[in-house]
């Protein structure tokens, strides 16, 4: 009885996130749209780089081709950032819908996340295909260092979607304490932008910063699958860089879960 | 004109007013924005600090160009607001409103809302540049003060008018073209670096087809006592900035002639 009311429940959230998935595919123009703008971005990125790189001749903590291959991957796999709250959740708390959302049969937080991983997801899947054969055809992007690179990319990004869910549904949980949870949203979306690589790659950050930056949760979106990838970290040390991710992940839904049923205890609903 | 500038005004005080209604959510917003924007200019900073110079420029010099074009365009975007939300405007049928006024239709959108938390990109900008001419050194005279006044003006005025643009196309296809962004803050994006680093098509793009090195690049260098690299005379670089203002005066007509063949979506 109880295994079975387990597995009702797995399915249930399984139902969240394909049927979220599917709503979210119909939205082709605007994936149209945000493709083309990351292909000029990336064109543009890679200049400048290439700019800087022509402008040395001491050697890089990562090198110019390593460094562009990076860009390309950001362009490619921006849409996975915690970048956004639930548009959808923000307008059912300020109308007052959120009551639906607490009497339905499943933990919300869960229900919650299973929402943003699928957000997370499907736009992410849409560019990043298109956007990978461009860049490899056109740019000159640079397979995997290796098969066990690639692999040690492939885990290491699925653990990278995963924090950005659990980050994006801390966000939406602070939603609950200010009406307009846009503040927070750009506040973290600033330091995912400078942290996680997105500007520019960890390893160019000066050598004093690095301890900082390597604690941090952000490098885990974005700079520690993307060297995987490189081989700027060996797939050896993939473990570590996993765990890193993995506390960071475990930290954001504990913290996420505290919010909620905090909140939850005070929670006015507006409207009726 | 007065009369349309007093009106103007007090379209801005009322947005301004509204938006202080939620002082908690909109100094969170500032700041959020304004580590984004200081991001951006960190980012400057650490490549500097990496490469120690871009080909022939060193980092003050990037900041100043820098500087120019963000104030420019937290200006401009502050300013046009209204044109942003006029693709919802058409759709909703709002817009039929705005006809009825008596006053011209950009006076009430670009007098629609002033966005304050857009001016964060003001910050940054500002800083840069005043980073920037205890770095360089500048000579103030008043010709190259007037220089940097024409060349912020200018700026202003193109990136408004390619938000002008872009709304206008929404008379004709009822629906704002995203992929207009991709100019606006693509133009941003690579105007904030001196434009001789880019490919010659890509340079000549942001030259000769969207024009915004004519309002950053080409004056900061007069200001700044820079031989061009791109080899432009000097009278060029004082007097492109005008190019800015003149593709605005363009604008507004096109909006103008989409003004006349706009039809309600009657909804």
């Amino acid at each position: 009885m109880l295994a079975s009311t387990k597995v009702m429940t797995l399915v249930s959230y399984w139902a969240v996130i394909s049927a979220r998935f599917r709503s979210l595919l119909q939205y082709r123009s605007a994936a149209l749209a945000g493709l083309v703008t990351q292909i000029v971005w990336g064109i543009i990125r890679v200049m400048i780089f290439q700019a800087f790189y022509s402008s040395t001749t001491t050697e890089q903590p990562m090198s110019g081709r390593e460094v562009e291959t990076y860009i390309w991957l950001g362009q490619a796999f921006l849409a996975a950032l915690p970048w956004n709250i639930d548009t959808d959740l923000r307008s059912l708390i300020r109308s007052g819908g959120i009551g639906y959302e607490l009497v339905r049969p499943v933990d919300l937080h869960t229900y919650w996340m299973s929402r943003a991983l699928a957000w997370r997801t499907a736009p992410m899947l849409m560019r990043s295909i298109p956007l990978l054969v461009f860049a490899f055809m056109v740019m000159g992007m640079a397979p995997p260092a290796t098969v066990a690179a690639g692999a040690a990319f492939m885990i290491s990004m699925c653990a990278a979607i995963v924090l950005s869910s659990a980050i994006t549904t801390f966000l939406n949980v602070t939603m609950l304490w200010t009406i307009a949870g846009d503040g927070i949203t750009q506040l973290t979306f600033g330091l995912v932008l400078i942290f996680s690589g997105m500007l520019v790659p960890l390893p160019l950050f000066p050598d004093w910063s690095q301890p900082l930056i390597n604690a941090m949760p952000f490098r885990g979106l974005v700079d520690t699958p993307y060297r995987l990838y490189l081989g700027h970290i060996p797939a050896s040390d993939l473990p570590q860089h996993l765990a890193h991710q993995l506390f960071w992940i475990l930290a954001f839904v504990v913290a996420g879960r505290i919010a909620l049923s905090r909140a939850l205890r005070r929670v006015v609903v507006q409207g009726g | 004109m007065v009369d349309s500038l007093y009106v103007y005004g007090r379209f801005l005080t009322v947005s301004v007013r509204a938006q202080m209604q939620y002082r908690a959510s909109f100094l969170m917003q500032l700041g959020g924005r304004l580590i984004v924007t200081a991001g951006e200019f960190a980012a400057i900073l650490i490549l500097f600090d990496r490469f120690g110079s871009l080909l022939e420029w060193n980092v003050y010099q990037v900041a100043f160009i820098y500087g120019i074009v963000n104030v420019s365009f937290a200006v401009a975007d502050a300013l046009t607001t209204g044109f942003d939300l006029f693709g919802d405007m058409v759709k909703t049928g709002d817009f039929d409103r705005l006809l009825l006024r008596p006053r011209s239709t950009a006076l009430q959108l670009a007098g629609q809302e002033l966005t304050l938390r857009r001016i964060s990109r003001l910050t940054p900008g500002i800083v840069a540049l005043i980073w920037a001419s205890t770095g360089l050194d500048l000579h103030w005279t008043i010709p190259n003060a007037a220089l940097l006044v024409a060349s912020v003006i200018g700026g202003a005025s193109l990136f408004a008018s390619l938000i002008v643009f872009q709304a206008t196309l929404a008379f004709w296809t009822t629906e704002t073209l995203e992929m207009m962004n991709t100019v606006t803050y693509g133009g941003v994006e690579t105007t904030q670096y001196p434009i001789n680093i880019y490919r010659p098509w890509f340079r000549n793009f942001f030259t000769f087809g969207i024009p915004l090195a004519t309002v950053s690049y080409f004056p900061a260098l007069a200001i700044m006592g820079v031989p061009d690299p791109l080899g432009t005379p000097i009278w060029f670089q004082y007097i492109a900035p005008v190019i800015g203002v003149g593709v605005l005066v363009v604008s507004l007509q096109v909006w103008r002639i989409g003004v006349r063949h706009y039809l309600s979506t009657g909804s």
